[in-house]
């Protein structure tokens, strides 16, 4: 099993989480992970069009960030951005939707799968250019900075982004003007297809360039839902206080391939079934039992959950595609999409 | 009424807009302590103070998206790319963040900023430092683009870029810096996608923008002189919005149509003017649209061969004079 050296077993004490917030979570990554497993049944079955870049078993590293932010607080994500769209709350079928390119979805079919955005819920876009959000993570936190607003920015990005430029630029000028922003590295090992640490000088492509910027290195399990948010809740605590950002590298795997199109012949033999003994959602099921929360109690967030799949399932299957009338609207901002007089 | 230089005209405009609206700040390579590299932003980090004058690290991206995320968010930001030809180097906000976010979200995401650069040639900096490159912006659905040609021009573009709702890219004409003009007391607020005809005529009708609209106006002011030709130079000012009434309306008056471009000679913002005057005008037009831009060809940095290079009043004389057999 290529895990990390960093990952530790799953701790037994960590009590500071009270019973509604490890529910919570539970609750998220369950959602998370029904939704993500719809997206693909519903690609096999044609009705999800387009590309699509799924969370399955990253759904921890989700969890445990929105779980820790309060409203407020900002989401910039990648093209692999369903899971953090649906932790801040965007309900199911406005995804669902909008993967299906149903009128009925989030941006009416004009963004897709990798631009899933809801300004409403914080979700201040997903965005398919690798490291392009994290300066942009940046200017959002500096209008937090300059306004003396106290929420905090924070930027979601494959173990791939940290080899472009967007992300040297983006560590140093957070680090140098003291930003109110986290850069959470979801580290699944692979890039796209090609294994990260084949074309990294590091072991640890995100904590291992931390030092750089003047920041301690951080490596956590990223299948740990408790130990992801309260790694992110002293990030928060630090940036609400001015203490600047953080890098956060967060190491997990995703069972799927990069995109609808990869079967992920690439991963040696044993790999995947080696981190699903590891899956976020069966450890964090079984601490539930250990911290003596009963089986119906859980029975109830998994059921209603699936309910909540199936109900947004059928309301986009019955939902129309976008209208003509909205192929031109919303280029500029007087609402239409004219360049002349 | 004062008379003011182009460069003091960006400072000018910058700091109008920084005094009425707190939300306006301003960043980029050198902008502050060092007045900016033209010395188009002096004065602004002693009047606004380091929290809204920010010098930034050379990161284009980061000076960029950082822009974009405080716009997105509230603020109106100003960004300096130093020299346009940068854009190379932060192209994907420009091309790929900026334009589409409003699009993409089905209207969620605002994106107000100003993107100002030193654009163009005359400096004798050689192929990179050089360039003219509206037709980059030009192309992209969701940004607006502005050319200023005159210090007046730079003020009240400048206000209203900043308060356009929109991503708007200016153009500020590294040669045109040290020009002068006349530039009323108090505030000026212009609009964009507005031309403006600077000199009347009836024979034909040239279009030009920054560095090329004085040269423009030399070869009108000859031709007129010593040729009787009377040709109506317009200053588009603005490529998105394009103000094509102005355009056609002067077409349909002089019958004859030229454009004088800094861009070298492939897809120029002449191009596209040229094809709409041929969809829209070709029965106002009683000969070809002529294009006059600088060859395809990066430019050279020794001063003769980057005059050879550059659209002038006697290659624009000659070229009028030959279309028009006079």
């Amino acid at each position: 099993m290529k895990t990390s050296p960093q990952l530790k077993p799953v701790a037994r004490s960590n009590d500071e989480l009270n019973e509604a917030q490890r529910l919570e979570l539970y609750r998220l990554q369950v959602e998370i992970r029904d939704c993500e497993q719809r997206a693909y049944d519903l690609f096999l079955q044609g009705l999800v069009k387009g590309t699509s870049h799924l969370s399955l078993g990253q759904e921890a590293v989700a969890a445990g960030f929105a779980g820790a932010m309060v409203k407020g607080d900002l989401s910039f994500c990648t093209y692999r951005g369903h899971a953090h769209t649906l932790a801040r709350g965007v309900p199911m079928e406005q995804v669902l939707g909008e993967l299906m390119q149903r009128d009925n979805g989030l941006m009416r079919g004009k963004g897709g799968s990798m631009h899933l955005t809801s300004v409403e819920h914080g979700v201040m876009g997903s965005y398919a250019i690798i490291g392009a959000h994290l300066p942009i993570a940046c200017g959002a936190a500096w209008r937090a900075q300059y306004k003396g607003q106290t929420d905090v920015s924070v930027c979601f990005f494959g173990d791939g982004t940290t080899n472009i430029g967007a992300f040297h630029e983006a560590l140093n000028f957070a680090a140098v003007w003291k930003l109110p922003v986290i850069f959470v590295c979801e580290n699944n090992l692979y890039m796209e297809y090609t294994p990260i640490k084949d074309v990294t000088a590091v072991e640890h492509p995100a904590a291992d360039r931390a030092s750089a910027y003047g920041l301690p290195r951080i490596v956590i399990d990223g299948n740990d839902a408790d130990e992801v948010f309260r790694t992110a809740r002293s990030a928060y605590a630090k940036a609400r206080a001015g203490d600047g950002p953080s890098l956060i590298e967060c190491m997990t795997y995703r069972y799927s391939g990069h995109s609808r199109a990869d079967p992920a012949k690439y991963r040696p033999a044993g790999e995947l079934e080696a981190w699903k003994k590891r899956d976020p959602i069966k450890l964090y099921r079984q601490r539930l039992t250990e911290f003596g929360i009963g089986e119906a109690q859980i029975k109830r967030i998994e059921d209603e959950s699936m309910r909540k799949v199936d109900s947004a399932t059928e309301t986009c299957k019955a939902a129309p595609p976008p209208p003509a009338d909205i192929l031109t609207t919303d280029v500029y901002a007087d609402g239409g999409w004219a360049w002349r007089n | 009424m004062a008379e003011l230089t182009y460069r003091d005209a960006v400072a000018r405009g910058i700091a109008q807009e920084m005094e009425r609206d707190p939300d306006v700040v301003f960043l980029g390579e050198d902008v502050g302590s060092a007045g900016g590299v033209f010395k188009a932003t002096v004065g602004l980090l002693e009047k606004f103070g380091p929290k809204r004058v920010r010098d930034t690290p050379i990161s284009e991206q980061a000076i960029l998206g950082a822009a974009m995320g405080a716009a997105m968010t509230g603020l109106k930001p100003i960004a300096e790319i130093m020299f346009s030809d940068f854009f190379a180097v932060c192209f994907d906000y420009i091309a790929n963040e900026f334009p589409k976010s409003r699009y993409m979200s089905n209207g969620q995401v605002k994106c107000p900023l100003v993107v100002r650069t030193g654009n163009g040639a005359g400096s004798r900096f050689g192929a990179q430092h050089s360039q003219s490159i509206e037709n980059w912006a030009m192309m992209i659905p969701g940004l607006k683009v502005v050319a200023p040609s005159s210090p007046v021009d730079v003020v009240g573009l400048m206000a209203a870029a900043v308060r356009d709702p929109d991503p708007v890219i200016f153009f500020e004409h590294k040669s045109l810096y040290a020009t002068k003009g006349e530039v009323p007391d108090g505030e000026i607020l212009d609009k964009l996608g507005t031309a403006k005809i600077l000199r009347p005529g009836k024979d034909a009708t040239v279009l030009a923008l920054a560095l090329m609209v004085p040269r423009a106006l030399e070869a009108a002011e000859i031709l007129a002189r010593e040729h009787g030709i009377e040709v109506e130079v317009i200053d588009l000012r603005s490529l998105v919005p394009l103000d094509l009434q102005t355009v056609l309306g002067s077409v349909a008056r002089t019958h004859h149509l030229f454009t004088v471009e800094e861009n070298p000679r492939l897809c120029g913002w002449g191009a596209e003017l040229a094809s709409i005057a041929a969809d829209e005008a070709f029965y106002d037009l009683d000969g070809p649209v002529v294009r006059i831009t600088t060859p395809h060809i990066p430019l050279p940095a020794a001063d003769n061969l980057e005059d050879l290079a550059l659209p002038n009043a006697a290659r624009i004389i000659d070229k009028i004079r030959r279309c028009l057999n006079a």
